[in-house]
């Protein structure tokens, strides 16, 4: 006998939610997913009506349906509005090009403005340069904070308020287990905050809609919806140690399905003690771009690159700051340890 | 070996948890504070009395296990077996550890219990607390000292040391040890969360040898999220593990995200009409919910038959009472049971209690002055 939706209990259902383990039919689950994305958008009070919004696309599957989800829940309960498509190219070869297609598709359905910055006429570098001094192990802080960092002037460059990200659920519990792992009590606190703070100038506040949504869930409103979307792992992400915490998740998964949302919730109570000392947010002395430091992280790294001195940025560094802006150079035996790279 | 040991010893069975007072989820006010200049005297004091009572031949004490009532082992086993999934049947297995530890403290007249964790059982539990959704209780679960019974506390004295430690400890100093086989044991890595967690760490640690002792700092700088700690309402306290409930339903948090997505899957796309949303009353939904997913794939076929018509009606009210008074994971945890019928008299007892009080509040609650609220 065919299973029932127990939405609408009348059709025959289509799909088992990941989340719930409930059995919807395509058009109910549309619903229940879109309502869920409405839902965290009006009770965390992410947008106000009038304002720009930067989509952050990267032709991925999260992004895509982001993409899609605001510019209908937009229409479709008039939040008033306007959207823009942002993506950054870090110049990958064989990945990024290809997901940029995608992007620029994406722009010509939804009729969205579309800006596309590099890494290339931001920093002077690509990735695959990167890679080339760094070697493959530390390469995905690079290309993180530099993401960071590029989305941030492709937002000034489109005068956008906000930034909405395709982060998903997955992604917030992946990160809350890699802060205890890595003992990151600063980021502990912030990473499960579903809209940054804006302070500073440089900086535009980020949100991130879909953060109780599913990967999986994801994945079958892109199926079901027949949503176009390239979907390849980077070539350089292998070896992160961000691939630990997503197996072990995704092992969670498969025990409890709830295990997701639990994590989140985990993350969400946490509380560090009093006394514990907490970096204070300030400005880089080079760049002006916000920093706990006295040089910003990118900075830091740029300058590692830029003279060859790959470990730069990883690992502590603080002490070197100021002879790096007072532009001093180095002694040989520090020279000699952030040579040091280890394929 | 424990009488090896030359210290006072008692044997308890786990059977004996069905015999516990109700008292033992409350929590009992603790004993006035001493200033530290007393410590020493204390101390003096105890090894006095310690000295004088050691005259007592260990003979005397229970040297054989304690008669346990056959009826109770098979309460206890029903009670094991109600629980589908072996991650629930852990996690109860701990509460029912914890309640009997701290009964048993309370009628021999202990102020203080020292658990034996050492640095990697606890890294481990702290992983696995943070998956089981108990990140507001990660402080008492996992930190030194553990006072949320009141009078009784409990001490990890041993949470410095990492496992590989005591063992070589053990073995040159030649300290006896047992193994005892857990609910866990031999079985394979996704049987249950905490199984899964604990070769997760061992694997992690291979490759990152700090791993456990990052984790370890980690649990250090961690503190509960203190809301209305203060109150010695016991109402506020979750019933199965007697911490501060995490349960308020916040905006835009992974709580509420949840509750609306069980209301959403039973609720009818809503068509042509458009934008009549309906009303979110997540009470009425929640146990019929609760069923569907607890049934897991064969099980959903049930929800042809109506939402509300999954499971008996007669146990709804009882499932979703227990709910509120339970902490997130405790929720969880139940979730996973068949039936609460076989939990010990004394813990439905005393939720029945606090319905009952919580009832009471409600009828008067007009005229309750709140702590800090009005004139002096």
């Amino acid at each position: 006998m065919p299973v029932l939706c127990s939405g609408c209990k009348e059709k025959r259902a289509a799909l088992k939610r990941p989340k719930t383990g409930h059995s919807l039919c395509k058009e109910c689950f549309f619903w229940a997913f879109e309502e869920e994305v409405h839902r965290t958008i009006v009770a965390a009070k992410l947008f106000k009506p009038g304002e720009t919004v930067g989509i952050a696309a990267s032709g991925g599957k999260d992004s895509t349906v982001l993409a899609h989800v605001m510019k209908l829940l937009n229409e479709r309960y008039s939040y008033g509005l306007e959207l823009m498509l942002l993506s950054v190219d870090e110049g990958i070869t064989g990945y990024r090009d290809d997901s940029l297609e995608t992007v620029k598709r994406n722009q010509q359905q939804y009729e969205l403005p579309l800006k596309i910055v590099s890494y290339e006429e931001l920093y002077g570098w690509t990735m695959d340069a990167i890679v080339k001094q760094v070697g493959l192990k530390n390469n995905c802080t690079f290309c993180g904070v530099f993401r960071r960092q590029a989305l941030d002037r492709g937002a000034i460059m489109l005068k956008v308020d906000k930034i909405c990200t395709g982060h998903n659920a997955d992604d917030v519990a992946e990160t809350v287990l890699m802060n205890v792992l890595r003992g990151d009590i600063a980021r502990l606190r912030r990473c499960t905050a579903i809209s940054t703070v804006s302070e500073g100038e440089g900086v535009v506040p980020r949100c991130k809609p879909l953060k109780y949504a599913y990967e999986k869930e994801i994945v079958l409103y892109a199926y079901f919806k027949k949503l176009d979307y390239f979907s390849t792992e980077c070539v350089y992400s292998p070896n992160a140690y961000r691939g630990h915490a997503r197996t072990f998740l995704k092992d969670l998964e498969s025990v409890r399905p709830s295990s997701i949302m639990d994590v989140i919730h985990s993350g969400e109570n946490l509380s560090v003690r009093d006394g514990v000392k907490m970096p204070v947010q300030g400005t880089c002395n080079r760049c002006g771009y916000i920093s706990s430091q006295a040089l910003c992280k990118s900075c830091v790294l740029l300058e590692g690159l830029n003279r060859g001195l790959p470990k730069l940025g990883i690992g502590k560094h603080h002490r070197l700051h100021d002879k790096l802006l007072s532009q001093q150079p180095l002694t040989e035996r520090e020279e000699r340890k952030l040579k040091s790279v280890d394929f | 070996m424990f009488k090896a040991t030359g210290f006072p010893f008692h044997t308890v069975a786990l059977e004996q948890v069905m015999d516990l007072p109700s008292s033992v989820v409350a929590m009992a006010p603790s004993p006035s504070e001493q200033p530290a200049s007393n410590y020493k005297e204390a101390v003096g004091h105890f090894l006095q009395s310690t000295s004088s009572s050691r005259s007592t031949p260990q003979d005397e004490e229970q040297t054989s296990l304690p008669e346990v009532p056959e009826a109770h082992t098979h309460f206890l086993q029903q009670l094991i077996g109600s629980a589908k999934t072996l991650t629930a049947r852990q996690d109860l297995l701990n509460t029912l550890r914890q309640h009997l530890l701290v009964h048993t403290a309370r009628t021999e007249g202990y102020g203080k219990v020292m658990l034996g964790d050492n640095c990697t059982r606890l890294a481990v539990k702290l992983l696995t607390s943070i998956t089981l959704g108990r990140g507001a209780q990660l402080a008492q679960d996992t930190g030194f000292s553990d006072a949320r019974y009141g009078d009784i506390t409990l001490v990890r004295p041993m949470r410095d040391y990492s496992a590989k430690e005591i063992a070589y400890y053990n073995h040159m100093f030649s300290v006896a040890s047992v193994f005892t086989p857990s609910l866990d044991t031999k079985t394979t890595d996704k049987a249950s969360i905490q199984r899964l967690t604990e070769s997760f760490v061992t694997k992690l640690q291979e490759d990152f040898p700090s791993t456990v002792s990052t984790i370890y700092r980690t649990s250090e700088k961690l503190q509960t999220t203190c809301r209305s700690s203060a109150k010695a309402e016991p109402s506020d306290k979750c019933l199965l593990c007697v911490c501060a409930l995490d349960t308020a339903v916040e905006n835009a948090s992974a709580f509420q995200a949840t509750l609306t997505s069980e209301q959403l899957s039973q609720t009818k796309y809503p068509g042509a009409a458009g934008t009549e949303i309906p009303r979110q009353n997540p009470e009425s939904s929640a146990p019929s919910g609760q069923c569907c997913s607890s049934g897991g794939a064969e099980d959903c076929g049930r929800a042809e038959r109506g939402g509300g018509g999954c499971c008996s009606s007669a146990k709804e009210p009882e499932t979703t009472d227990l709910k509120s008074l339970l902490c997130y994971s405790c929720q969880l945890t139940l979730k996973d049971m068949s039936s609460v019928e076989h939990l010990p008299q004394y813990i439905l007892s005393e939720a029945q209690r606090r319905q009952r009080r919580s009832q009471m509040r409600e009828e008067i609650s007009e005229f309750l002055l709140e702590d800090g609220e009005g004139g002096d």
